[in-house]
């Protein structure tokens, strides 16, 4: 829609004059430029390119992925809302809904790691209970560089203080996520933090804004100068000067945003609002354009009307401020009053910052001055999109075809033994307790399985039912290639969530890439999308909305191409959950899914090599939904006693896992690797440690394994007992291909204990 | 049996433990229970008032100095003061060492990180109306959640604690040996619970309000919720007033904010 602007549009005094170098520090193409100018019909004012720049980044317009997102799929019975909205929704039984959504605070928390995760935080808590939801659980996903370096370790404890400190505070458990180290996101780490809520699904309220003349109110806190252009920021490579960028990093509030949150629930419980959404970025700009967009109309407000922190702001600075926990809804006209007594009530301030219009215009006045005036639809929905030709990097080529045969056996038991021993120290497989203990867990008493548990499990308010969920991805493996690795992030996800008992239902994305003008990274971009869309159809969980951060590079190097996966499932009968870790001594091991010759890209290699390298393992997708059907029934019959995903680390890593995570204390195994289902030439290294897919290490109580074998023939999923779980004082006696290992189960344990706070106790030491 | 106790939950703005209060006094005991808004001076009558977990006012400055100037706490010391039974759990333990209804301090933890995760409690003293339920020497495990737990007092506050059997919960190792290693915050003689000089008003670090529903699996709090009901029906403590009118009106814009279940 082109059109002429219906009022006077007044450049303010001082504003700098355009140029093709003002626009292009706002991000903005020549080529995006000549669009604007055409249905503008006229040059904007500084403060316009100011907002287009906000909204066609990469962050509010998915410039580079809006084609590739298309490909995904978004649709089931379970999904209520898809992509589109604050957060995604599924229909969980008993009238009750589930929010959630995952995103990315990555270039905030490179700079100031602390508030940049506080923050990140606090945006996805909003989102969820903007939409009517009361947030039950956070998860984190985390990449950092190694914990050898003073840096990486700087940014872990900071983020991990950060996304402790804001959850904490308001009350919401961190019950999962992941922690993943590697030299690759030295400067760039990745913090992405899934939020999930429960929402009667009658309760169920949109960002929309509707209604000619209902009131648009700005809510919370005030507006600074903090974090301007942060969503163009989060669009940019990070290069020296990022420190520089500090004042883009907001500072969070918690209490503030526990104000906001019990405010917004009852406002929307008491039906007060036609719409609501959170100021997160490009703030008020991205709010109050895509609230007006959704409902086709068009909203009109004045800043003078806007509660400022500072004297002297501009209206270009007001619009792109990112100022934390601050909201913008619209009222229903009779119930304005009202609105104003709760907020007033939670201490929070609210300002009428104007009104709904049907002209389609995104108005903003400065004490009545018309400064800004755009059509909303193309500001909001033709954001111009690119499709780009990828090419596979030589270095990638390079680590694909290299030959591992070196590494395919042992030369000794020893060397077995000490390779386990390394893998349970790695810290992207050693035990998180370090960080979870720093976590509030189990607020809201909902807890059922913690951390350290395949998949968090919280119960539902509709009765008898649980929520499971799991963060996955594999930046390694999708480096090495892109298409498995987006299928495996899906895969693993699911796999997890089914080992707990639930079925797998929906999942929420974050897709944290390089710069996507480079090919080889697009290549990257184009095949996990592809790969992801695969595994979401063949498993039957849509993608219900997510996030994408592109750039995420330092000094020319892009991070490990790294899709997240939030994966949620349901458990219909709480009492039948099934927990990871080995429960008793005397029960049956088995497992089920077959052993590949797949040791690429591995953490075996990774860890005890130095080599990333091969082809990543396959996920056959045939499989990969067999084995999730087969863990749901079986668990729903009560077959299992502990179900635990074999993949990270391989059989030898899981088995270990199973033991040393035993709840009352570390139990012993005696377990024969050789017996487990296996493909043709399978080497010694990739029965103990190949992270072949769609594996589960199983138990059983004693004489009951035929349940298991039952299970399996149904389902087409082979399985086979390969041991015994032993008593706390025995080891863990490993055999297969040849070798034969028995490490003191304790010993593990204190391996697998200490790998973390050993490299973060104060001798090692944080540096800024 | 009906005997009846209606449980008072104070309700300050960043309060986030009060829901799962409510969740253990009304699914957990089976009584009822009530929020108190932190502006209103109307104590509505209830037999016991629960400070819950939480960051009351942010606690930007330190652990409950603001929650112990909100109208609410000036009604809850009246009642506290006046024998009335009051159970400050983690943030209200900190609020009511603010409010100097019990002695001593909590600080920072040793460590100087959140902490959160099961501690085994021994129960040191079942004679309170706190602990009734529990037999001394029984060990509980019940989770803690907290930055600011450290217990610190002056040696001869610490004496007279230990003297007039005071300490009603420690820290202990699983034989119940309280250990340093056991001691997750450093708190002084590993003390993880007090109450005051008339043994009416409760103050524990530990949440037992988690650990109260059978559906989690562990109920070992519970025992301090039917402690409670034991010693409202046994007569002990009083009824807290009803407000006078005029500060009724007030509180009537109370909300009674409701968990994900309730």
């Amino acid at each position: 829609m082109t059109r002429a602007s219906l009022e006077r549009v007044e450049a303010r005094p001082g504003d700098p004059v355009m140029s093709a170098a003002l626009v292009a520090e706002h991000g903005l193409s020549p080529e995006e430029w000549e669009q604007i100018l055409g249905f503008m019909g006229r040059e904007p004012t500084f403060t316009e390119l100011g907002v287009f720049s906000a909204m066609w980044s990469e962050h509010c317009g998915y410039k580079n992925s809006r084609p590739l997102l298309r490909t995904l799929p978004t649709e089931s019975a379970a999904v209520v809302q898809g992509p589109g909205e604050n957060a995604g929704v599924i229909d969980v039984g008993g009238g009750w809904g589930v929010a959630f959504k995952i995103e990315s605070h990555n270039h905030p928390s490179a700079v100031e790691p602390y508030q940049g995760a506080a923050t990140g935080s606090g945006g996805i808590l909003r989102d969820v209970f903007t939409m009517g939801a009361r947030p039950i659980a956070i998860f984190d996903s985390l990449h950092f560089g190694s914990l050898d370096s003073p840096q990486s370790r700087y940014l872990f404890d900071g983020v991990v203080r950060g996304v402790g400190d804001y959850g904490n505070c308001v009350g919401v458990p961190t019950v999962g996520g992941e922690a993943i180290f590697d030299p690759a996101y030295e400067r760039n780490p990745l913090i992405n933090v899934m939020c999930i809520g429960v929402l009667p699904l009658e309760r169920l309220i949109r960002g929309e804004a509707e209604g000619v003349g209902n009131p648009v109110m700005a809510v919370g806190a005030r507006t600074g100068r903090d974090g301007i252009h942060g969503a163009t920021f989060a669009s940019e490579e990070l290069d020296e000067e990022a420190v520089d960028s500090r004042p883009q990093v907001q500072v969070g509030d918690p209490f503030t945003e526990k104000l906001l949150l019990e405010a917004s629930l009852e406002l929307i419980e008491r039906d007060l609002l036609v719409g609501i959404q959170d100021m997160g970025a490009a703030g008020l700009t991205s709010s109050g354009t895509e609230m007006a967009a959704r409902s086709g109309s068009g909203i009109d407000i004045d800043v003078a009307y806007l509660p400022v922190r500072e004297e002297g702001m501009t209206p270009y600075e007001m619009l792109l401020s990112e100022s934390q926990e601050r909201m913008l809804l619209v009222a229903k006209p009779e119930h304005e009053g009202a609105v104003r007594e709760v907020l007033e009530r939670w201490d929070l301030q609210a300002a009428t910052i104007g009104q709904v219009t049907d002209d389609g215009m995104f108005r903003v006045r400065e004490d009545g001055v018309v400064r800004v005036e755009i059509p909303v639809k193309p500001l909001v929905d033709d954001c111009p999109t690119y499709v780009r030709e990828g090419v596979m990097s030589p270095a990638v080529a390079e680590a694909r075809s290299a030959d591992l045969g070196a590494y395919a056996s042992f030369e000794s038991d020893r060397e077995v033994d000490a390779a386990l021993r390394t893998l349970l120290d790695a810290p992207s497989i050693a035990s998180r307790r370090w960080i979870y203990e720093q976590y509030d867990t189990t607020v809201q008493t909902n807890t059922l399985e913690g951390p350290g548990s395949d998949a968090a499990v919280l119960r539902l308010p509709a009765e008898g039912r649980a929520l499971a969920a799991s963060t996955d991805g594999n930046g390694r493996h999708t480096w090495l290639d892109p298409r498995t690795g987006g299928r495996a992030a899906v895969a693993e996800a699911a796999r997890n969530v089914a080992c707990s008992g639930a079925r797998p239902l929906a999942v929420t994305n974050c897709l944290n890439f390089g710069s996507p003008l480079r090919p080889e990274v697009y290549f990257q971009l184009a095949g996990a999308v592809e790969g992801m869309g695969e595994a979401c159809r063949a498993l039957g969980t849509p993608v219900t909305g997510g996030n994408v951060s592109l750039y995420n590079e330092t000094g020319g190097q892009p991070v490990y191409p790294t899709p997240v996966i939030g994966m949620l499932g349901v458990v219909e009968d709480l009492e039948r959950r099934v927990p990871s870790a080995f429960q008793r001594e005397g029960d049956e091991v088995w497992v089920a899914g077959v052993t590949r010759d797949e040791i690429g890209g591995s953490e075996y290699l990774a860890a005890c090599h130095g080599l990333v390298a091969g082809l990543p393992p396959a996920v056959e997708l045939e499989a990969a939904a067999a084995l999730i059907d087969f863990l749901v029934e079986g668990a729903a019959d009560g077959a299992f006693a502990s179900a635990h995903d074999g993949s990270d680390g391989g059989l030898a890593v899981a088995l270990a896992e199973c033991a040393v995570r035993a709840t009352g204390g570390p139990l012993g195994c005696t377990v024969d690797l050789g017996a487990a289902p296996a493909g043709a030439n399978v080497s010694a290294a990739a029965r103990w440690f190949g992270e072949s897919h769609s594996r589960v290490v199983l138990t059983c109580r004693p004489g009951e394994g035929e349940r298991i074998a039952a299970h399996g023939r149904r389902h087409g999923v082979p399985v086979a007992r390969i041991g015994t779980v032993d008593g706390p004082d025995s080891p863990c006696r490993l055999t297969g291909a040849g070798h034969a290992i028995a490490p003191p189960a304790a010993e593990l344990a204190r391996i697998y204990e200490e790998a973390i706070p050993r490299r973060m106790s104060e001798e090692a030491g944080i540096t800024s | 049996m009906t005997v009846g106790m209606k449980v008072g939950i104070v309700r300050f703005p960043g309060s986030n433990c009060d829901a799962d209060v409510y969740r253990a006094v009304t699914e957990g005991l089976g009584e009822s229970a009530t929020y108190l808004w932190h502006k209103s001076t109307d104590l509505e009558g209830v037999d016991v008032v629960v400070l819950p977990g939480g960051f009351s006012y942010g606690d930007y400055l330190r652990a409950g100095a603001i929650a112990r100037f909100s109208p609410i706490m000036g009604e809850v010391i009246d009642f506290a003061r006046s024998g009335g039974l009051t159970l400050g759990i983690c943030n209200g333990f900190q609020v009511l060492c603010e409010a100097h209804l019990l002695p001593g301090a909590l600080v920072r933890n040793r460590n100087l990180r959140f902490r959160c995760h099961d501690v085994g409690l021994r129960v040191e003293n079942a004679g309170t109306p706190f602990t009734s339920a529990y037999a001394e020497g029984d060990l509980l495990h019940i989770p803690i959640a907290h930055g600011e737990g450290q217990f610190v007092g002056e040696a001869s506050t610490l004496d007279e604690l230990e003297a007039e059997d005071r300490v009603v919960l420690r820290y202990v190792a699983r034989r119940g040996r309280a250990t340093d290693a056991a001691n997750p915050n450093g708190s002084a003689r590993n003390i993880a619970g007090i109450v005051n000089a008339e043994g009416n008003i409760l103050g524990l670090m530990p949440h037992p309000e988690r650990h109260s529903l059978s559906v989690l699996g562990n109920t070992d709090g519970l025992g301090v919720f039917q402690s409670l009901l034991a010693a409202v029906a046994g007569g002990r403590g009083r009824r807290s007033d009803p407000a006078p009118p005029e500060a009724a009106e007030f509180a009537a814009g109370a909300v009674a904010g409701a968990g994900v279940s309730s």
